[in-house]
């Protein structure tokens, strides 16, 4: 079984949010980056887990600079096996799958695993792309995952509702909440994690579909308006008048 | 500028439909539907009323199969010379608009909550940093895709029924085998919810759970909970909003009993207005809200409720 994980970094959940450069650029001033939550606690972990009971080899792979090296050694202290980064900023979802699916062709995986999401751009886009790119299937926001011989069974996320469904290997996977538990590294994996396998690769030529021209923060929220508990007529008569939400 | 929007239907139109139809109109341009799933001829003919001037509808393709769809749509847009692709942001868009992007060659625009701005390029309004920014994308390609959030305008009536026609997908084999599916009958799906009653550890335990269904039933609106409640197993996984649940922007959201952990507002940070109800004057919830009511919930929800019956038996 040969399993590959998309990690990518994301700020630290408690950073402030602000922007440089015009808000042309996020501001990393103090900003501590994590591996994103997605692609660690559910991606990774269960990832780790099939590879524990199946056997076989599971892979990171991230498209960052040499600075996303820290969140690379976090992946393999939790216990992946080796590591690929690409050498490139990740300038854009599909330039981000690109590259993911360049190694992938040459590298034969049988289940390419992603985070439903990252909680910086929140695009929930890189898992479907590397899948069209490799013309595999692809389950998004599973909550399960089994494996048994070439068949994959999935819980998965759909309107209104949950879904069963199975398909065949290769394949790939978005992961959202429910699919593992999150791992802390011990001090085992931590010193071993120094002297597993990092590959750096360069990155592909990718036509820029998208740019993020600026960034903003919301306008600040209004003082709250505090009701008298006893006078609940006042607050539906503001969510009608004032709000008219009702 | 030529338009095609997709849809998946169930009997009826769901409200996220009408929504991506009129945001269509709004861009400009010939709007054409491409639907999957099961409303007849008629319900899709009224989309028309929303500005679509055409309507083709593939009924063998399933929509749990993002492959399939994403042939259909590829199809489509070749039939109608589509310059814009438009979703609505729920669990088929994930799947598939990311597909269709590396297939057209067309950059997506996720989760988009405004109409593009056409005035320098093509950009469109999107939220990141889980709701505490927003940022401005542009597409650099000929072909976009945007994907709708739901509840970002309001659908809008501006003409009369439209044509619909079969449109063969050519959508091959499925890959995805569906074993089961569970949908609980009835409840209005929290992301399309305007109004929406949400409580969390404050209810002390799932029995208490009556007080939170009154208002919610009084108001018309859609229960949720918070992460705690649902991982102790007193709410279903599917009512959890947060950052790890789902993330919901109604017009009304009424907070009680829930504290607003920063990963619990990240689910919510859209909502228009937030209420919120909890003992703790020092709740951090109270920054995020619009209007607050320190008390306790078993004495609050049930005056708030006797007062939305009053109020609407005087409308």
């Amino acid at each position: 079984m040969k399993i590959l994980v998309c990690i990518s970094k994301s700020p630290d959940t408690t950073s402030k949010i602000a922007f440089t450069d015009g808000n042309k650029q996020f501001d990393e001033n103090g900003v501590q980056y994590i591996v994103n939550p997605y692609d660690e606690w559910y991606a990774l972990v269960r990832g780790l887990e099939l590879k524990e009971t199946l056997g076989g080899n599971l892979t990171i792979i991230t498209v960052g600079n040499a600075a996303d090296e820290a969140i690379i050694r976090k992946a393999l202290a939790i216990g992946a096996d080796d590591a690929v980064r690409v050498d490139a900023d990740a300038k854009d979802a599909y330039f981000t799958a690109m590259q993911v699916a360049e190694y992938a062709k040459a590298n034969a995986f049988d289940l390419i695993l992603t985070g439903k999401e990252t909680i910086n751009y929140n695009g929930s886009q890189v898992g479907g792309m590397i899948a069209e790119a490799l013309d595999l299937p692809f389950v998004s926001l599973a909550t399960k995952l089994d494996i048994t011989g070439t068949t994959a069974r999935m819980e998965r996320e759909i309107v209104g509702g949950v879904q069963i469904v199975e398909a065949n290997l290769p394949l790939v996977v978005s992961c959202a909440k429910g699919m593992a538990e999150q791992r802390i590294p011990n001090m085992r994996g931590i010193m071993a994690a120094r002297t597993k396998p990092l590959q750096v690769v360069p990155a592909t030529a990718v036509e820029d579909l998208t740019t993020y021209v600026e960034y903003g923060l919301p306008a600040a929220k209004s003082a709250v308006k505090m009701i008298d508990p006893n006078n609940m007529d006042e607050l539906v008569e503001l969510l009608h008048n004032e709000a008219k939400v009702i | 500028m030529n338009i095609l929007v997709y849809i998946n239907t169930a009997s009826n139109l769901a409200k996220s439909a009408l929504e991506t139809v009129t945001y269509a109109s709004k861009i400009g341009g010939s709007v054409s539907v491409v639907a999957t799933g099961n409303a007849d001829d008629a319900t899709l003919a009224t989309l028309g009323e929303y500005g679509a001037q055409k309507v083709m509808v593939d009924r063998s393709a399933s929509a749990d199969d993002a492959q399939q769809v994403t042939r259909l749509v590829a199809k489509a847009t070749e039939a109608v010379n589509a310059d814009v692709v438009i979703f609505s942001h729920d669990l088929i868009a994930k799947a598939v608009a990311p597909r269709l992007s590396v297939r057209l060659k067309a950059g997506y625009i996720s989760g988009a909550v405004a109409v593009p701005d056409m005035s320098n390029g093509f950009s469109c309004k999107v939220n990141v940093f889980s709701g505490k920014a927003f940022a401005q994308v542009a597409v650099n390609s000929a072909k976009k895709i945007i994907s709708l959030l739901p509840n970002s305008i309001q659908p809008e009536k501006a003409g009369a029924a439209c044509a619909v026609e079969a449109f063969d997908g050519a959508v091959g084999a499925a890959a995805i085998k569906v074993v089961d599916t569970k949908k609980p009958e009835g409840e209005i799906p929290l992301p399309e919810a305007e109004l929406v009653v949400s409580a969390g550890r404050g209810m002390k335990g799932p029995e208490n759970w009556g007080i939170v269904e009154d208002l919610a039933k009084a108001l018309g609106a859609a229960t949720a909970c918070s992460r705690p409640v649902a991982d102790i197993g007193w709410r279903p996984h599917h009512e959890h909003v947060g950052q790890t649940g789902v993330a919901i922007r109604p017009n009304l959201y009424i907070a009680a009993g829930i504290s607003g952990a920063i990963q619990h507002l990240a689910g919510v940070n859209g909502s228009k207005v937030i209420v919120v109800i909890n003992t703790d004057a020092e709740a951090p919830f109270f920054k995020a809200a619009d209007y607050g009511v320190v008390g306790d919930v078993f004495d609050v929800l049930p005056k708030l409720t006797a007062a939305v019956k009053k109020f609407h038996a005087a409308q």
